[in-house]
């Protein structure tokens, strides 16, 4: 069984081609009588201290000593590999829906084959190949997409007929099935085993192991950390790395200064049968049933099935507690329908005998995604845990860009999709926790559709106008806990209800948002984004002003009254950050960034801001509520509720002035729309909020005013071409990779973040290039609706994916955003990206599988735009964010 | 034919009754949490009858089950009336001076009885007045015989019992100016209940019983298992106390009369019961009675009939016997039921089946495979069984109702059968007293942290 490996004592000395350790992974049984271990005094200083002898922490260790870090100490409660890497059922699966998971899962696929050899250490690696099956056309078409981007990224996949399933895996009833995917390469291997390879390796590069040590607390001084207390004494250390898996929320807790890690634990189940009489080979592929709830694989010539069931037992909701550690047992009752799937799935099993049921907690997170980065209030404080059930797929790879993260500032990849400050306290509850977590686990082997959305932990934090919304048919979604309009029901208009209206076509709400656009192309709507984060800078002298220049690649020394489109770079000229910043006074900001910045855009500020007691950063999210007024009649609604002229030449676009609207005064309102289309935004201290949407709703009614959500302003602004932080745009992409040089003053006189990477970008020209895209043989009402991650194919070749889509009811097509790469024909290597390379190909978008045509434009259709604007500035930016 | 699982459903749902006991402070300071009833009728009318109700003058919940034979009048009449005979009995001296100066003063009474009553179950209007002047000449001769002693319960509920048994009789003898009442009063006394009844009060339980119907204690064992404790014995021929009481009674020349196919006197199921006036009044009596009485009761063959070999009435007493029980935290619930019930099933079923009731699922063993060798099918089998267990517990909101149904449902293996059920609650009516009798049940639900807190 993968967790054999006992050994009674601690602090064994893990030394380099140490033969006696050599023998004891190999043949752990006998491990306990030979081992004649050293002991060790805790040192008490290293640089890097991780916490948790698990994959997660043994790969990280594993990792940094590779690259070069000596000074690392690993401490482990118990033993290494013994927590959920020993119960975990061990199989590599790269079909990941998500990018960055899917590489991540393809790095550790690759790591594991080679350790055996590196290592010496057996880990049980076998490329047995996984088979996903669909048991409708739905579920056929997800795993289509997941084709279409496992193939471009080289790795083998196939989708195939259920005869050919039969023919992979003879044991399986295909006759309910209507196809399946089937990756060739996806391995099977004893986890624990794995772990302790990699804790092996890492210990020859100079890793100190200690086991049977528990961290009680870390300590932070400034926001830094500064060292470990253990229950055997203390460690100084510059970084700390929680690894501690389904403590590492309580962890993050235990010390003076809390570091939020909102994971939280549930029963996880499988079965364990013995051999059938003849047994199973151990090259049998793994079988992936999500209809059907289970997973399956080969395992000693019988199989090992378990999965995620409907009704989850989430657990340890107060924390550790030896209750409940003892209460993890076997629950045939609770495993009763996984177990009817499987006789369904494999009804040759019927008379395989029963070895055991295991009962292993698994960590779930709030959005089906794992945890890494470093703690946004405590520097050097480094998280990787809540693996949602997928460590041992995932932990190479994690572990390795972990490891990039603390030695290079950042990993080579964009993780923003598992980076820990897309959270905040506000995912720390343990209500929503647990809550949440009993949504998110069944979730792993549903359906997921376009837009699909949480229904637990909602309605939590709400704009003071959600109730008046609410009642006019407004349909939310959810940001950062902040609920947000799709679009508005009109009455008597019955959509589907939620089961229903899950599609990979035309959605039901087509002609619903169709109006809305309408509306903002001929009048005007309102479309509440109070959730926006927005913050305040100001200082006594100029501290704010040279502050936000070194940290923006605009100009922000523009006169008071201006707004200014920016990005926040780093130092590589990636965005960070895409905001508009208006200048309130001479020394004052006000900065609006996307919703989930809240907590990344803050702990960037403060770790780059100058200790400055003068200078103040205030996040005023919670006192303004955002009203965007669109649509070419908006101008005259405010000019009727404020008696003051709001024509283009008293309010010319990208202006910010306080006014009054109706009877409430200091309304800040801004020229700006974020769509493209004329318009304003009104930020409004909240409690005028309702008295200022009750004005310009009755004002309004003589232009056609009506309520519009988020789905019509994200037509709008991806038919314009307009990018959005988070989805089009990360840390890997500069503006002159999305034609935003004009963003950018390279000559402002003072240096700024990324500047140096611009400047040689600007010379040497872009590797990518964002490009929009019209579907040109897509059919709205037959064909799949395009999402995002599609490939796109240049003359046949692959050379790039899209990072969003939606339909243009002006153009009547589809748009889709996304990168175009210039990858050479002979070596792959990547190549400048011109504009010429862009014009000069034909483009088709791989939907499922299925590729259309697609005219590829580097700009715009200027006839979507009605206004001129200031300078020469067209509003190209945007920045949106949904 | 072939009732649907909502039929099904229906029928049994048609009587039931729950009674949960107000919460004051988010707490419940009654050692009862509440009870829950139901009845299912075999006899057309049903012959059973049940009441439940707080005393309100002194403290205490009566609960109780009426088997009525030879039509339902007595059976009506004791459940409507012996709750305030027994709570009169009960009543402190001066508790009753003022009931009787309200009276007499025309005042309003002091409350005596919350009832807890399902809507079918009645009350006669027309003998109401009756019924009270019978009942307040009762409590005067309290108010007369004043003892100065505090009442003891066991000798209340005994008094109860025969001064309403004896009031029956009397009315019957003296008949009434309203032909209505006068057939009524008739009708009661020479039809006949049995009574079994429970007084809780804090930790004490008094059951008192007359006849064949049962009271069991539903104990949780350490270890979770359900056992039953009896709280009454069976008036009936396999009593054997009972039997020898009988004959004691009577001389020795009867002995071989008195119990013939197991019942008194060859006629009588219940050795003790209310009413049944046919083996209580002497020949004459009876004679002089049913010849004045009106023309309904002297065409009944019934009545006229005098029962073989009587020589020496009275043969059958309304006097209870009770038994006193100190409830424990592991008296989890008291079941009241009359013989329709326990002809079916067993005390100690009965316990198991309403004690996972009350408890939930999550008292149902968990499965262990331990060293056992058992196949995934041999499991999965398992399994679904204790899903359709489950579920069929879920469909009950009244653990009354759950017992009905595997009364009437189960199989040979003790779980319900649908198919069964259909059958047995779709038989005519005329055929469904072959196959059962009126079923009626209540069960109490203790609250086991007050009666630790004694």
């Amino acid at each position: 069984a993968a967790g054999m490996f006992l050994r009674v004592l601690s602090d064994i000395q893990w030394r380099a081609a140490h033969p006696r350790w050599r023998r004891m992974a190999g043949y752990p049984r006998s491990s306990s009588t030979t081992a004649e271990p050293h002991q060790l005094a805790l040192p008490a200083q290293a640089q890097v201290v991780i916490c948790g002898g698990g994959i997660m922490g043994t790969s990280v260790a594993y990792h940094l000593s590779k690259m070069g870090l000596k000074d690392i100490i690993l401490l482990e409660q118990g033993r290494l590999a013994a927590g959920t890497t020993r119960f975990c059922a061990g199989i590599v699966s790269t079909a990941r829906p998500v990018s960055i998971e899917l590489k991540m899962a393809h790095y550790s696929n690759k790591l594991y084959q080679q350790l055996e050899q590196e290592t010496g250490v057996q880990t049980g690696y076998m490329k047995t190949g996984s088979i996903s099956l669909a048991q409708t056309q739905d579920r056929l078409i997800s795993l289509k997409r997941i084709a279409s981007s496992l193939s471009v990224m080289g790795i083998p996949c196939e989708i195939i007929s259920p005869k050919e399933v039969l023919q992979l895996h003879p044991l399986i009833n295909i006759h309910d099935l209507v196809g399946a995917m089937y990756v060739p390469e996806d391995a099977l291997v004893s986890s624990a085993n794995v772990s302790l390879a990699l804790a092996t390796a890492a210990s020859r590069n100079g890793v100190q192991i200690h086991e049977k040590t528990s961290v009680s607390h870390v300590t932070i001084q400034k926001g830094r950390v500064t060292g470990v207390e253990t229950d055997r004494g203390r460690i100084q250390c510059e970084y700390f790395v929680n690894c501690a898996g389904q403590w590492a929320y309580e962890l993050g807790h235990s010390g003076e200064e809390p570091v939020h890690i909102p994971l939280h634990a549930c029963e996880h189940f499988y079965l364990l049968t013995h051999p059938l009489q003849e047994p199973l080979s151990s090259s049998l592929p793994t079988i992936v049933d999500p209809d059907g709830r289970i997973y399956i694989r080969n395992w000693q010539g019988g199989i090992l099935s378990g999965g995620f069931e409907k009704n989850p037992k989430p657990l340890f909701t107060e924390g550790r507690n030896q209750l409940e550690i003892q209460n993890l047992q076997e629950d045939w009752d609770h495993f009763g329908p996984l177990l009817g799937a499987l006789l369904r799935r494999m009804p040759a099993v019927e008379a395989l005998q029963i070895m055991q049921l295991v009962n292993c907690p698994e960590s779930f997170t709030p959005d089906m995604r794992c945890i890494m980065g470093e703690s946004p209030t405590a520097r050097g404080y480094f998280v990787l845990a809540g693996m949602n059930s997928a460590g041992i797929s995932y932990g190479g790879g994690a572990g390795k860009y972990l490891a990039e993260w603390i030695v290079n500032g950042y990993p080579s990849e964009n993780v923003w999709p598992l980076d820990l400050k897309r959270f905040g306290t506000l995912q720390s509850s343990r209500t929503f926790l647990r809550h949440r977590v009993m949504e998110v686990m069944p979730l792993m082997y549903d359906l997921k559709v376009p837009r699909w959305d949480f229904q637990t932990g909602r309605q939590l934090r709400t704009s003071p106008l959600y109730d008046r919304l609410d009642a006019q048919g407004a349909r939310w979604m959810e940001k950062h806990g902040f609920e947000r309009v799709k679009y508005f029901v009109p009455p008597g208009n019955d959509l589907l209800d939620l089961d229903h209206s899950k599609t990979f076509y035309k959605p039901d709400w087509f002609d619903i948002v169709g109006s809305e656009v309408k509306c903002c192309k001929e009048a005007v709507c309102v479309i509440d984004m109070s959730s926006f984060t927005k913050f305040e800078i100001s200082s006594t002298g100029d501290q704010a002003l040279e502050s936000l220049q070194y940290l923006f690649s605009n100009d922000l020394d523009v006169p008071v009254g201006h707004v200014v489109h920016t990005g926040m770079l780093n130092e590589k000229g990636g965005y960070e950050n895409d905001c508009s910043i208006a200048r309130l006074s001479k020394r004052s900001f006000f900065m609006i960034s996307p919703t989930d910045q809240q907590v990344h855009c803050w702990a960037w500020l403060k770790n780059r801001l100058p200790d400055d007691s003068n200078l103040v950063l205030e996040d005023v999210t919670w006192k303004y509520t955002a009203l965007n007024l669109i649509g070419p009649r908006a101008v005259d609604v405010l000019s009727e509720l404020s008696y003051a002229p709001m024509t283009a030449e008293h309010f010319p676009s990208l202006f910010c002035k306080e006014m009054s609207v109706g009877y409430a005064n200091g309304i800040r309102v801004m020229s700006i729309t974020h769509t493209g289309e004329p318009g304003f935004v009104l930020y409004i201290p909240i409690e005028y909020a309702l008295h200022v949407y009750n004005e310009v709703m009755n004002m309004g009614q003589k232009y056609g005013i009506r309520n519009a959500g988020y789905y019509a302003l994200r037509s709008l602004r991806i038919e314009k071409f307009f990018a959005f932080w988070g989805q089009d745009l990360d840390a890997f992409t500069t503006p002159m990779e999305c034609g935003r040089e004009f963003q950018v003053k390279l000559d402002k006189g003072i240096e700024f973040v990324g500047q140096e990477a611009l400047l040689e970008q600007k010379q040497n020209g872009v590797y990518k290039r964002f490009t929009m895209f019209i579907l040109e043989d897509h059919d709205t009402d037959m064909d799949l609706w395009p999402w995002w991650g599609e490939p796109i194919f240049r003359n046949g070749r692959y050379v790039g994916k899209t990072t969003s889509s939606a339909y243009s009811y002006t153009l009547e097509r589809h748009v889709c955003l996304g990168f175009v790469h210039h990858f050479d024909e002979k070596t792959g290597e990547e190549l400048v990206v011109t504009t010429d390379f862009i014009n000069q190909g034909e483009y088709e978008i791989d939907i499922a599988g299925q590729r259309f045509q697609a005219k590829a434009k580097l700009y715009p259709f200027s006839s979507l735009f009605t206004q001129r604007r200031r300078k020469d500035e067209v509003e190209l930016s945007g920045y949106q964010r949904e | 034919f072939y009732l649907t699982p909502p039929q099904v459903n229906s029928i049994l749902k048609a009587n039931e009754y729950s009674f949960k006991v107000p919460e004051f402070d988010g707490k419940n300071v009654s050692s009862v949490l509440g009870f829950d009833s139901n009845q299912l009728p075999a006899n057309a009318p049903i012959e059973d009858r049940r009441s439940a109700a707080t005393c309100l003058q002194t403290r205490g919940m009566l609960l109780g089950v009426f088997d009525g034979h030879a039509g339902c009048a007595c059976a009506q009449a004791v459940s409507e009336r012996l709750f305030y005979y027994i709570a009169v009995s009960l009543l402190p001296h001066e508790t009753l001076l003022e009931i009787e100066n309200a009276v007499e003063s025309g005042r309003a009474l002091l409350p005596i009885l919350q009832w807890h009553k399902h809507p079918n179950d009645y009350f006669s209007k027309e003998a109401s007045k009756l019924y009270f002047n019978s009942l307040r000449t009762y409590w005067q001769e309290l108010i007369d015989l004043n003892t100065g002693e505090t009442t003891d319960v066991r000798e209340a509920l005994i008094n109860a019992f025969k001064r309403l048994d004896n009031d029956i009789s009397l009315e019957a003898q003296v008949g009434d100016p309203n032909s209505f009442l006068n057939y009524l009063v008739l009708r009661v006394a020479f039809s006949g209940a049995t009574a079994c009844v429970a007084h809780v009060d804090g930790v004490d339980l008094h059951i008192a019983n007359t006849g064949d119907s049962r009271a069991m204690l539903g104990v949780q064992e350490e270890d979770g298992s359900w056992s039953a404790v009896s709280l009454s014995y069976d008036h009936n021929a396999q009593n054997e106390n009972e039997v020898e009481r009988v004959k004691m009674e009577h001389p020795k020349s009867e002995e071989k009369s008195l119990v013939k196919q197991d019942r008194l006197l060859g006629l009588l199921m219940p050795f003790r019961a209310f009413g049944d006036v046919k083996f209580k009044w002497s020949i004459e009596l009876q004679k002089r009675v049913v010849e004045s009485g009106p023309d309904q009761l002297n065409d009944n063959e019934y009545t006229k009939f005098i029962p073989p070999n009587y020589y020496t009435p009275p043969y059958l007493t309304a006097e209870p016997e009770v038994i006193h029980h100190k409830l424990r935290p592991q008296d989890k619930f008291l079941v009241l039921a009359t013989d329709g019930l326990w002809e079916t099933m067993h005390r100690q079923d009965v316990a198991r089946i309403v004690g996972e009731y009350l408890t939930g699922v999550h008292h149902q063993q968990p499965i262990a495979v331990g060293g056992y060798k058992v196949t995934l099918g041999q499991m999965h089998g398992l399994l679904t069984e204790r899903r359709a267990r489950i579920s069929s517990v879920f469909e009950d909101q009244n653990a009354a109702t759950h017992l009905i149904r595997h009364a009437v449902g189960n199989n040979e293996f003790g779980t319900v059968d649908h198919e069964r059920l259909s059958k047995m609650l779709s038989l005519p009516e005329e055929l469904a007293r072959m196959y059962r009798d009126d079923i009626t049940i209540i069960v109490v639900q203790f609250n086991s942290h007050v009666i630790g807190a004694y």
